[in-house]
């Protein structure tokens, strides 16, 4: 893992290429996170592939209710070569829910942003097939939000839906 | 009017006539693309796996899986309960590698608690995580045969299943989802006569995956379904995130139980099975060899099996064990906090990464500080692995596309959670 030294290396020279990217450094648990500004991304994950990062092992969805800005995206990004991880943290408001996708770069991030999108409505900005992955596609709501409730889901049953009635009842 | 006859009427007023289109036939011989629908409910899919099939003739030009229909949202269930009762549920993502997920769990929450694992807690892991990874492997191989037309793999590979459920049985009660470990080591210490048992079983594992290549390993049907077939290089592998077996069978030898050690992995002497081209044929026999590493990782559990505590002595984390209840008050209260509110967990975020039996098995846990969690995240290998499909099997034959599944080895439960 990055030492807090190492960690705040890192973030300086980000900050040479990107002066609003970063908004701060985590150490936590002998493991490294930045902090960083939802429109630096691409840029943020470009660079530390550079560094050596070059396996985006895991991308993942939060919710930060009741706090501001509400919804977060993390990246876990892995070095094969130097045995290390890093994460990159971003937050993104409820009313502005949008995101750069990063599956040009990274494939792999097409089915995980797809899942992020599909539980907490964040939207990719260019992913190449955004749509829900887990729900159905006629899923409304977001369910893994925090003020979605468990429970009192409707069964639906397609016949209904077949002579008008509320199938959803 | 009764509900039987109203259901009937339904039935014949609705209209089945209207989707079929007249078939436009110019005279030609042009082959045309052709998609198809392959599953949910198809034993070849491995569970219920949606596939959208794209044919030309007989080869498979485009694939799309769709996914979701076991999706009974664990990770939203996990977030109404507190952190020790979150672990059943977690067992029953991936439901061949329960050991695992308990095992991601109990580490993402261990690492936001900073609590210790007693060593001989972290070996008892080790030696059911490797027994584990037997079975899955075994369920693998057995149903992978079958989908080749191989029937008698399946029944030699559950045989052996059968023992490793008995010995799961025998030291925690339970043959699948078996709650073994627990945050800050495992429920019990292993019963007497189960270090014999396993060791018998090890003495016999060798010999029989011996006889399961002695029946795959030279045989011609085998061998032409499985060589070149599938091929998919390590870069390719590498971007779309794929890991595990699938991954070593082209050669990398990128393994968590080596790279980057956890519950005392550092301490056993394994090698890592590697394929060379990454075909089918390779990720047949990556597994296969893996069970036999497994094994020696089983005895050197057994010969080096510390003594010791088998769950942190912690009162804040573990239960007390039941004798202290009827003399220590200060344990009666332990136990009560612990079984109604639960332990709360300083906040935090925490991603914990381990080597399943199908690649990086993770759990994210975000922590708010009180006792049930903000945020359960898998990140499953089988998900991530799924996506490798299409560029795995495009201009192969439909036949050749249910081998290639087969070896890719998805877990519908893990991917839908």
């Amino acid at each position: 893992m990055p030492d807090a030294t190492g960690l705040e290396l890192l973030a300086a020279e980000l900050r040479e290429s990107q002066p609003e990217g970063v908004q701060d450094t985590e150490h936590f648990r002998g493991k490294a996170a930045l902090h960083i500004e939802p429109a630096a991304v691409r840029a943020t994950l470009r660079f530390l592939r550079d560094k050596g990062f070059t396996t985006l092992a895991s991308v993942h969805g939060l919710d930060y209710y009741p706090e501001e800005p509400r919804l977060g995206v993390q990246y876990e990004l892995l070095s094969m070569a130097d045995l290390d991880r890093i994460t990159v943290k971003l937050r993104v408001p409820l009313d502005a829910a949008r995101v750069e996708s990063v599956t040009p770069d990274w494939p792999t991030a097409n089915h995980q942003e797809r899942e992020v999108y599909d539980m907490f409505g964040v939207v990719f900005d260019g992913h190449p097939d955004l749509r829900r992955i887990l729900m159905p596609e006629d899923y409304e709501g977001f369910p893994q939000r925090r003020d979605f409730p468990i429970g009192g889901e409707p069964v639906l049953f397609t016949k209904d839906e077949a002579f008008g009635r509320d199938y959803t009842a | 009017m009764t509900d039987v006859s109203d259901y009937r009427r339904q039935e014949d007023a609705l209209d089945v006539t209207a989707p079929r289109q007249a078939i436009e036939h110019d005279g030609g011989l042009e082959q045309e693309l052709l998609t198809i629908n392959f599953g949910p409910h198809h034993p070849a899919t491995h569970g219920v796996l949606r596939l959208l099939v794209t044919l030309e003739g007989e080869v498979v030009r485009d694939l799309k899986p769709i996914i979701g229909y076991v999706h009974t949202g664990i990770e939203k269930t996990a977030e109404d309960k507190s952190y020790w009762k979150v672990i059943p549920v977690v067992e029953r993502m991936d439901y061949l590698a329960y050991y695992f997920n308990a095992m991601a769990y109990c580490g993402a929450v261990e690492t936001l608690v900073d609590v210790e694992v007693p060593k001989r807690a972290q070996y008892l892991r080790v030696m059911h995580l490797e027994l584990n990874r037997i079975m899955s492997h075994l369920v693998w191989l057995g149903t992978s045969a079958l989908d080749l037309g191989a029937i008698s793999m399946f029944w030699y590979c559950f045989r052996e299943r059968e023992t490793i459920l008995d010995l799961f049985e025998m030291s925690s009660g339970q043959r699948m989802h078996t709650r073994y470990i627990q945050v800050g080591g495992v429920i019990e210490d292993i019963p007497a006569g189960f270090a014999d048992r396993v060791r018998s079983f090890c003495e016999i594992m060798p010999d029989r995956v011996d006889s399961y290549l002695d029946l795959l390993a030279k045989n011609e049907i085998v061998l032409q379904r499985l060589r070149n077939v599938g091929t998919l290089g390590q870069e390719e592998l590498l971007a779309l995130g794929v890991s595990g077996p699938l991954l070593r069978a082209a050669g990398h030898p990128w393994d968590l139980r080596k790279a980057m050690p956890y519950s005392s992995y550092e301490d056993f002497d394994f090698k890592v099975p590697v394929g060379t081209i990454g075909d089918n044929y390779d990720r047949f026999f990556v597994r296969i060899a893996e069970m036999k590493e497994s094994v020696k990782i089983i005895e050197q559990c057994l010969d080096g099996l510390p003594e010791g505590p088998h769950i942190t002595e912690d009162r804040k984390v573990a239960l007390p064990p039941r004798w202290e209840l009827a003399t220590s008050m200060e344990a009666l209260i332990h136990h009560f906090k612990l079984v109604t509110e639960g332990f709360r967990v300083p906040p935090g975020e925490v991603y914990y990464p381990i080597e399943s039996p199908r690649g990086e098995l993770a759990c994210f846990v975000r922590s708010d500080g009180s006792s049930k969690p903000a945020r359960v995240h898998m990140r499953d290998p089988s998900f991530v692995n799924l996506q490798a499909t299409a560029p795995m099997v495009k201009d192969l034959y439909i036949a050749d596309l249910i081998a290639t599944l087969a070896a890719l080895d998805p877990i519908l439960g893990g991917i839908d959670r």
